[in-house]
Order: structure tokens, then C-alpha cells, then sequence
């Protein structure tokens, strides 16, 4: 034991000494200059509290969710906290209370039916404004060599151009991101398209893909959407199917036509909804158009531009379209 | 050409020719498989149970509505109130608590408790003392490179949910690793148990998970655990086994209770073992990362996963080299630490010599210095200049990856139609085209003729198991993807081991690689090789070996290295060249070592099946995978993922059994 205390002792003065040294030189110390910015922007906070926004994994959503959490944190003063969640998880948010506000959400009747109409945990607020576009593309270099193939009935003319080494024999039509719902196998069986359905498994997968084709000018039909910020790299071409009417999807299995044109919309917690925060008013109100959200998508993607900084761009270049989103109390 | 059987005898048999009944098992394996080809010809395409990607069966619409049942009763639950709700508040501050003192701005500061100075300070204290000096030169060097790749933040918020996790997962695990290892029926219960943690897909309780611990760090760290825990269970409990019966006799002779012998004998001799258990939970623990911020949970995997959403593959590798700095110095210190104490063991010294404790007693007064500047000082606190090698990072990753993209694809291209058209397509057709009962009837032969009735009863249940979750053909083709898989893995492992066992440069050389290969996260090259081998199965064994060859090499060089040395002199000073050396003397010394390294192969490709359902694999991984994504689906993800496991075990058991059976004919000579 004696030992160890003179080697303590020992290295009592060494700390001491060092400690001294070091702190002759310092330099500016935590909380002098910052602390001051910190209660600076505190004022409004009581009004809004805390704001739970959902982050769906792909960048248009993000475009969105920046914007509003920019407006809720600067004019409203909320605090904003992102959730960065899968959509089912995010709905499920809802219920358990962790989740204030959706964004952008696309169709999932499925979920507006569990947690809206059944729980009464949610309520859709309406529109985005924006549209969203589901189908089948082919890059742009097929659709100049290949004209007609933008009609679905020419697409088994072509089929022998889009055989790969996983699908058997037939042209390969490319699915899958697993978030989006599709009819693909039912619509190439009612269709009778000489096709098979590969799934891709991820929007990751889907983009390189046709990214690739592009470059290479390999031949590639695949399940894709709009507003998606690839579309401004590379402007895929949508393969006309017959066209879709109220109904002709009531029957998945026998599904025989384009899929419907999406009107993207907010969902939020009823709970939110009830509290009388601003934020809320700031969800019901927001709206935009595709070329705003593909505005700062393209910031985010290719300028590579965080999520804030893109949102503080677009801001700071479109006041008015701001103020109308604000609730009348705080505009 | 059921790959697992025979990559187990391939690598034991063609040495060991030997007893007629194991050569008529051979003339009866091929007659079987002959069969089973002239069968597939005639039968083909009949009673396949193919099942389309949005199709369901009733048993997945009743996992459904059996999850939603759970989920509603989820605020009247008695075992909610009172139970997983008070865990997850204990995990949620744990895990808070850390964040506050190492990465998030705390207690009214802009800035946590202790600074990036403090931070490395106190891990390069932790390596110097439990480790040795040259441990503590890298744990600096790999915390600095946090702050210089512009990820101070991040990584400490993963350091935080990993150690959380970690000591968490030790905490349960060791005690139940010694019960396993003192008592043959907790060790028979939990085997099964641990193989089901292992082997079930993260994405499979991802979701529910959030439903029992809500959103939020908690719900990360428990996925963690899920997945840490089993290595140190298994490897204590292994450890504890291992004790050699005469030193039990002697402290019970002298008198010793039960407890008295676990504390004294068992626990100490025990301890390196439990500390390999630790590492390999440690290991493990890291390659959650990403999977879990999925939902939420902080840290370098949000990283990787935003920009995945802009194939943002600079940004993407960045961050998950990073992550690989973590493993390789939480590695390197644990493994040093587990060397010391056997070292302090053997030499009979127990810790506490004088300059020792001179030596820790300065180790901590600086970095209690340290600590205290990074506290008050914000250059101390802040990591400073920012990202610059972060950037250099970024932009080399990214060109490389687009340059291999433009122009390797050609090359790639060939290489994966080549096995595909040669490999896959025809053993596919033949698993996933044949009728389920004309397969099911060869598995199970088979079994019987390699591992025995035991390993051909299981074989038979999980067959049937297959048939009844409704996922026969799907899990037809995952199979054919993954043997395929691991004969690559295979065959990789023994050329790159069998030449890193020999020379201990080339390991010095290769195993940073491994490392790397087995910690950075796959959604880091996803892009890169789904550009080089498109949106197909291929991509998906690239994944699956990328991750599970390391294991295997490392198993191999192992097994290499432990081939008695007087048995290598011999045969060289007996004229051998090296070829022969290999093939007659350290080949099939080391063939236990090379059955493990298979039979591990195969479990780390398994483990790769839901990553290959997001490239292209189709299958069990994408049902998987869109169960997550998609909620009409997630009975069918369940059912997927529960094939999975059925699929692991069934080949792990008949793998071991044939193995035994192997270690069993007498040895070649």
C-alpha cells in the first residue's frame, strides 16, 4: 500500500504541474462565448414545445421534413426532433406517441385503415401538393433508339433485349423498392407479357441500376417513381400501360392497368393535432409544388448540401410561400 | 452436388481412404444424387410451391393478426406496465447518460462532459493498462482518426450504444455462459435458443421491437443485445467446460464446496476464455450499427444509411471506415488484454508489482489531466480543424468506386454470368425446380448416408417445416445462393489460409484486410457492386462472401499454424516439396480446424441473406426485407425469417454431425 501512495502522491504533483502548464496557455474555455448564443434564440420556445417529425428514408422526403423543421425551429420556435424511421415504423410512432407528424406519405391505405379509421390514433391532414407517379421506365437513350417502345404493346417485341442472367429466359422487368406496394406480377401476367419480375430489393439497388444502363446503353425496364431526385440526373422515360380508371385496381390479382397517379399527403398524430401547437397549423398548411421539393432534393443530392442547409437555401429564396404556411397568431 | 456434405468430406475424404462401410456410404451418396438429376429431368416444374412476391398463405395473414393482437393489448398488459416498460426507462438512461458525458451537449453545456482530449485519453489509459504499449499507441491513433475523419460526434454516439449494449449483454451473459457451462440441461435448453438469436434476421423484430421499446435508443440497444449476447453464453460457457477434470479433483479433495471451486478454480482458469467471449460480442455488437439506425438509433450507421439514399458511396465508405477503426482497436485491445491475463496466469504473478503500479498510478493522474481539460477548454472539448482527412476520404472512396463502375463492369459483367450460368442457374433448377418431396427425399438420404439418423431426423422436421410455412420454393433458391456462396468461401479460405497459416508475414499483411472485410458495413459497397454485377443473386454472394471468407481464412491460417511442427519437419526433412507438404501433411492434419471454418462459412453466409434480398437475391431475404417495409406483408417476413432459421440449423447440424463422423475414421498415414 505505501508504495502505491507515494507513486499517487507522485503523480499528484505531475497533475498538478501539467494542469498548471496547460491552463497557462488555455485558450478559451467551454460555455464563455457560446452559452450566450445558446439563450439567445430561447424566447419562443414555450409556445411550441417539442416537435417529433418522422424521417422517411428517401430525399424528397427529406426535402420536405428540412423545410418544415427549419420554418418550426425559426419563426415558431419549436424544438424540432427528426426521427429518422422506416414508414410502418413511423406510423407506429403514432400509437405508441413518438410520432407527431408524417410528411410525405404515399397511398398506405392499408395503415390509414389500422391507425386512422381503427385506432383513431392519426388524422390525415391533406396534401403536400405534390404528385406523386408510379410506373414502369426505360432510360432515356432506349426510349430515342427504340421509339415505340413507350407503349406497353410493343414491350413484347423487346423482350428478348432484356433477358439477364436472372430471369429465366424471359426480359427481365426490374422491381423493388420493398416500401412501394406493386402489382408487377399481376399486371405481366393479365397483360401476357413475356416478362418475369426481378426484385431488386432497394431504391439503392433501383438507382445504380438505371444509372448504369444509362452510362453503358444496356437495355433495362424497371418499377420506378416520381418525384424522385435521380429523375433530375437521369430523365427516365414512363412506359405508357393501359390507362388507369376508379377501380380497375380494386382486384390485385387481376390488375390490368397503370397505376394511379398519388396525391401525396401529411398524416399526423390525433394527439398533435389536438394540442394546439403552431407546429401543427405549420403541417396542415404546407405546400408545395414537384418543382420546389425537386429544388432542394437536387441541393441535397447533388450539391451535397445537408438536409439544413438546402431547407435554409430554399427558405431564404421563397419568403412568401413561407408566410403562408404560417399560423395566423405568430405570421 | 449438395455442397455442404460434400465440402465437408471433400476437405477430409480424399486423404482418408480407409473402411469399407465409408466408401460403400460414398458409392451410395453418388447413386442418390444420379437419381435425383434423372428424376429433376423427368419431373421438373412439378409440385415446386412456388409462391409470388405479393402472394400469402394463411398461416402469414394469422402471423399478422397475431402481431397486431400483441400489439394491441399492448396498454392493458400487465408484463408492459410493470416490466419492458421500467427495462427500456433503465436502458434509455443508460444509454442517455453516456451520450452526455462523451457525445451529446449535456447538463446545460454546448458541449458533453468530457471532449474528445478526455475521451481518448481515458480508452488510450484503459489499452495501456489492460493491454500493452503498442494497444495504446493504436487506440490513440484510431480516436484521433475520428475527430480527422470529421466523426467525433457520431462515433462516440455508436461508442456509446455499443458499450451500453455491450456491458448490458455481458451482464446477462456471463452468468448464464457459467450455468451453461456447470449444467449439461440449461446448456441443452439454451444451444437452441442462442441458435435462434443468431440466426433470425435483425429486420424480422426490428419493427415489433419499436412497438415493445418504442422508438429510440433503447430499442437499438436491445436489437443489439439480441444479437451480441449468444458469442459470450456459448464461449464462457465453453470455457468453464474446458477445465480439465483432474484440477476439479484436486481442489474438491482438498476439501472445496461447489461455489467455493467455481470462485477459486473454475471462474480464474475461465477467465482468457470469457474474455475471447467478450471480444466476440464486442465484434458483434459493431456490426449492428447500421441495422439499427434503421430506427433511430444514433450514431455512425445514420450516416451510412443517408447517404445511401444519394449513393453517396464517399460519404457512405467515410463513415464505415470509422467503424472499422472501432472494431479493429476494441479488437486488438480486448484480445491484448486476454493475452496478458494468461501471461500474468502462466507466470504465476499476480498484478501488482511495484513499478506497475508506479506505472498506472501516472497513466491515471495524466489522464485525469486530460479529462480536466477537455472538460473546461473547448480545444479540448471540440475536436479542432475539422474534417480534413475526412474529405480526402470522401473523394478517394467516391472516384474509385465510380471508376471501377465505368470500367471494370465489362470484366464483372462476364465473371458473374459466367458462375451464374455455369453454377448457380443449374444447381438452382435443380433445388428450387425439382418437387418438393423428390428434394426433401434426397436431403434426407443424404443426411443419413453422411451424418446419420440423428442429423437425417432433423433434416426430415425442417424439411416439413419449410413445406408448412409456406416458403418452400423461395427457400429453395436461398439455399442454392448460399451454397453456392459458401463453396467460393470455401474455396477461398483454404488457398488464402492455407498461405497466411505459412507465413507470418502474409498474415501481418492480410488480417487488417479481413478485419476490414468482416466489420465494414455492407450497405458501404452496396452501390459499388451492384454497378460492377447488377441487381442479381450474384451481387448477393459477392455481399455474403465479402463478409463470411474472412472467418473462414482466419479459421484455416489457425488450423495451419496448429499442425505440430515435429509432423512438418518430418515430412520435409523426408523430402517433401512444398505441394506436398500442403496436401499430405498439413491439409488433413488441419481438417477439424477446416470443417469449423466451413461450418462457420455457412452460418456467416446465412447471416447475409437479408443484404442480399436488398441486391437483387430475390427469395427469403426479399421477403424478408419487404415484411419490414411493408405492413400487409410482415407475417410473410416473419414466416421468412423463421425459414432462415429453419434452413441454419438444419445445415449446421447436419454439417457438425457429418464432421464428427469424419473426425471419427482413423487419421491418414
Amino acid at each position: 500500500m505505501a508504495v502505491s501512495w507515494i507513486a499517487g502522491l507522485r503523480a499528484c504533483a505531475v497533475v498538478a504541474g501539467a494542469a498548471l502548464l496547460l491552463s497557462g496557455c488555455g485558450g478559451a474555455k467551454v460555455g464563455e462565448d457560446t452559452g450566450a448564443q445558446a439563450s439567445g434564440d430561447g424566447g419562443g420556445k414555450s409556445a411550441c414545445g417539442t416537435f417529433n417529425l418522422a424521417v422517411n428514408p428517401w430525399v424528397g422526403y427529406e426535402a420536405n421534413a428540412a423545410v418544415i423543421a427549419h420554418v418550426a425551429e425559426k419563426e415558431l420556435g419549436c424544438n424540432v426532433v427528426k426521427k429518422d424511421l422506416k414508414e410502418e415504423v413511423a406510423w407506429q410512432g403514432f400509437a405508441t406517441g413518438e410520432v407527431d407528424a408524417i410528411v410525405e406519405n404515399w397511398g398506405h391505405e392499408d395503415l390509414k385503415k389500422k391507425y386512422i379509421d381503427e385506432q383513431k390514433v392519426a388524422v390525415a391532414v391533406g396534401p403536400t401538393g405534390n404528385k406523386g407517379v408510379i410506373g414502369w421506365f426505360v432510360p432515356p437513350w432506349m426510349a430515342e433508339k427504340y421509339p415505340d417502345i413507350t407503349d406497353w404493346k410493343n414491350l413484347n417485341k423487346y423482350a428478348d433485349l432484356f433477358k439477364t442472367s436472372e430471369s429465366g429466359g424471359k426480359g427481365q422487368l426490374l422491381d423493388g423498392d420493398p416500401s412501394f406496394v406493386t402489382n408487377d406480377e399481376a399486371l405481366v401476367k393479365n397483360l401476357k407479357l413475356d416478362f418475369k419480375v426481378v426484385y431488386a430489393g432497394s431504391e439503392a439497388a433501383l438507382i445504380t441500376a438505371f444509372r448504369q444502363a444509362e452510362k453503358q446503353k444496356t437495355p433495362l425496364i424497371g418499377y420506378f417513381y416520381d418525384p424522385q431526385w435521380f429523375m433530375s440526373e437521369v430523365k427516365l422515360v414512363k412506359v405508357d400501360l393501359p390507362e388507369w380508371t376508379e377501380g380497375c385496381d380494386a382486384d390485385a390479382a387481376k390488375v390490368a392497368c397503370d397505376y394511379p397517379v398519388y396525391d401525396l399527403d401529411k398524416i399526423v398524430s390525433k394527439k398533435f393535432a389536438d394540442s394546439g401547437s403552431p407546429a401543427y397549423e405549420l403541417v396542415k398548411n404546407f405546400n408545395w409544388t414537384n418543382d420546389d421539393q425537386n429544388v432542394v432534393s437536387k441541393y441535397i443530392s447533388e450539391d451535397g448540401m445537408t438536409a439544413e442547409q438546402a431547407a435554409e437555401k430554399w427558405v431564404a429564396d421563397n419568403p412568401d410561400k413561407i408566410k403562408a404556411w404560417l399560423p395566423a397568431a405568430a405570421g | 452436388m449438395a455442397a455442404v456434405p460434400t465440402t465437408a468430406t471433400a476437405a477430409t475424404g480424399a486423404a482418408a481412404p480407409g473402411r469399407a462401410g465409408w466408401l460403400r456410404g460414398r458409392y451410395l451418396t453418388v447413386i442418390v444424387l444420379a437419381a435425383w438429376v434423372a428424376l429433376w429431368a423427368l419431373l421438373r416444374g412439378r409440385d415446386t410451391l412456388a409462391l409470388g412476391g405479393a402472394e400469402l398463405t394463411p398461416l402469414h395473414t394469422r402471423l399478422s393478426e397475431g402481431m397486431d393482437a400483441i400489439d394491441a393489448g399492448r396498454n392493458s398488459n400487465p408484463l408492459f406496465l410493470y416490466f419492458i416498460n421500467y427495462i427500456r426507462l433503465f436502458i434509455d438512461e443508460s444509454v442517455t447518460f453516456v451520450q452526455a458525458l462523451i457525445s451529446r451537449p449535456s447538463f446545460g453545456r454546448p458541449v458533453p462532459v468530457i471532449g474528445w482530449l478526455g475521451v481518448t485519453g481515458i480508452a488510450t489509459a484503459v489499452a495501456l493498462l489492460y493491454g500493452n504499449r503498442r494497444t495504446a499507441l493504436l487506440t490513440a491513433a484510431g480516436f484521433a482518426s475520428f475527430g480527422l475523419l470529421g466523426l467525433w460526434e457520431e462515433s462516440m454516439d455508436t461508442l456509446a450504444l455499443t458499450l451500453t449494449a455491450v456491458v448490458l449483454a455481458l451482464a446477462v451473459g456471463i452468468p448464464l455462459g457459467v450455468w451453461a457451462g456447470l449444467s449439461d440441461r440449461v446448456n441443452r435448453f439454451l444451444t437452441p435458443v442462442l441458435d435462434f438469436m443468431q440466426t433470425m434476421p435483425t429486420f424480422v423484430y426490428l419493427a415489433p421491437l419499436t412497438l415493445f421499446f418504442l422508438i429510440g435508443p433503447a430499442s437499438g440497444t436491445v436489437a443489439t443485445m439480441i444479437y451480441a449476447t449468444p458469442p459470450v453464453i456459448r464461449i464462457t460457457a465453453h470455457g468453464i467446460r474446458e477445465i480439465p477434470v483432474s484440477t476439479l479433483e484436486a481442489s474438491t479433495s482438498l476439501g472445496s464446496t461447489r461455489a467455493q471451486a467455481l470462485r477459486k478454480v473454475r471462474l480464474p482458469l475461465a477467465k482468457r476464455t470469457i474474455i475471447v467471449g467478450a471480444n466476440q460480442t464486442i465484434m458483434a455488437a459493431l456490426s449492428m450499427v447500421t441495422i439499427a439506425a434503421l430506427i433511430d438509433a444514433p450514431g455512425l450507421g445514420k450516416t451510412v444509411l443517408k447517404a445511401l439514399q444519394t449513393l453517396d458511396v464517399g460519404t457512405a465508405f467515410n463513415a464505415g471506415l470509422a467503424i472499422v477503426i472501432m472494431a479493429i482497436v476494441l479488437d486488438r485491445v480486448t484480445s491484448a488484454a486476454g493475452r496478458r491475463v494468461e501471461a500474468e496466469r502462466r507466470s504465476g504473478r499476480a498484478r501488482g508489482t511495484r513499478a506497475r503500479r508506479i506505472e498506472a498510478g501516472l497513466v491515471l493522474a495524466a489522464t485525469a489531466v486530460l479529462v480536466y481539460l477537455s472538460h473546461v477548454y473547448v480545444w479540448a472539448a471540440e475536436f479542432p480543424g475539422g474534417a480534413g482527412l475526412g474529405s480526402y476520404v470522401k473523394q478517394g472512396a467516391g472516384a474509385a468506386s465510380q471508376w471501377a463502375q465505368d470500367t471494370l463492369v465489362t470484366y464483372t459483367d462476364a465473371l458473374k454470368n459466367l458462375i451464374t450460368y455455369g453454377l448457380l442457374n443449374p444447381f438452382q433448377s435443380l433445388l428450387a425446380g425439382s418437387p418438393w418431396w423428390l428434394v426433401a427425399l434426397v436431403v434426407v438420404a443424404l443426411a443419413l448416408l453422411l451424418a446419420g439418423a440423428r442429423a437425417a431426423i432433423v433434416a426430415g422436421v425442417s424439411l416439413v417445416l419449410l413445406v408448412l410455412l409456406g416458403l418452400w420454393h423461395d427457400s429453395m433458391v436461398t439455399l442454392a445462393t448460399t451454397l453456392v456462396a459458401t463453396l467460393i468461401v470455401m474455396v477461398l479460405g483454404v488457398v488464402a489460409g492455407v498461405w497466411m497459416g505459412r507465413s507470418a508475414r502474409v498474415d501481418q499483411v492480410l488480417r487488417p484486410v479481413l478485419d476490414a472485410g468482416q466489420t465494414m458495413p455492407a450497405f458501404v459497397y452496396l452501390v459499388p457492386i451492384l454497378g460492377l454485377f447488377g441487381a442479381t443473386r450474384f451481387t448477393a454472394i459477392i455481399a455474403a462472401v465479402a463478409f463470411a471468407a474472412p472467418v473462414s481464412i482466419k479459421l484455416v491460417a489457425e488450423a495451419v499454424r496448429g499442425v505440430s511442427p515435429t509432423a512438418v519437419e518430418a515430412a520435409t526433412a523426408g523430402g517433401s516439396s512444398t505441394w506436398q507438404l500442403i496436401a499430405k501433411v498439413q491439409l488433413p492434419m488441419a481438417r477439424a480446424g477446416i470443417t469449423l471454418a466451413a461450418s462457420q462459412g455457412l452460418i456467416y453466409v446465412l447471416s447475409m441473406v437479408v443484404i442480399g434480398g436488398l441486391v437483387g437475391a430475390g427469395a427469403l431475404g426479399y421477403d424478408v426485407v419487404a415484411g419490414f417495409s411493408q405492413y400487409q406483408l410482415r407475417g410473410k417476413g416473419l414466416a421468412a425469417g423463421l425459414a432462415i432459421v429453419v434452413l441454419g440449423i438444419m445445415l449446421d447440424r447436419i454439417m457438425r454431425a457429418a464432421a464428427q463422423r469424419a473426425a471419427a475414421r482413423p487419421a491418414p498415414h
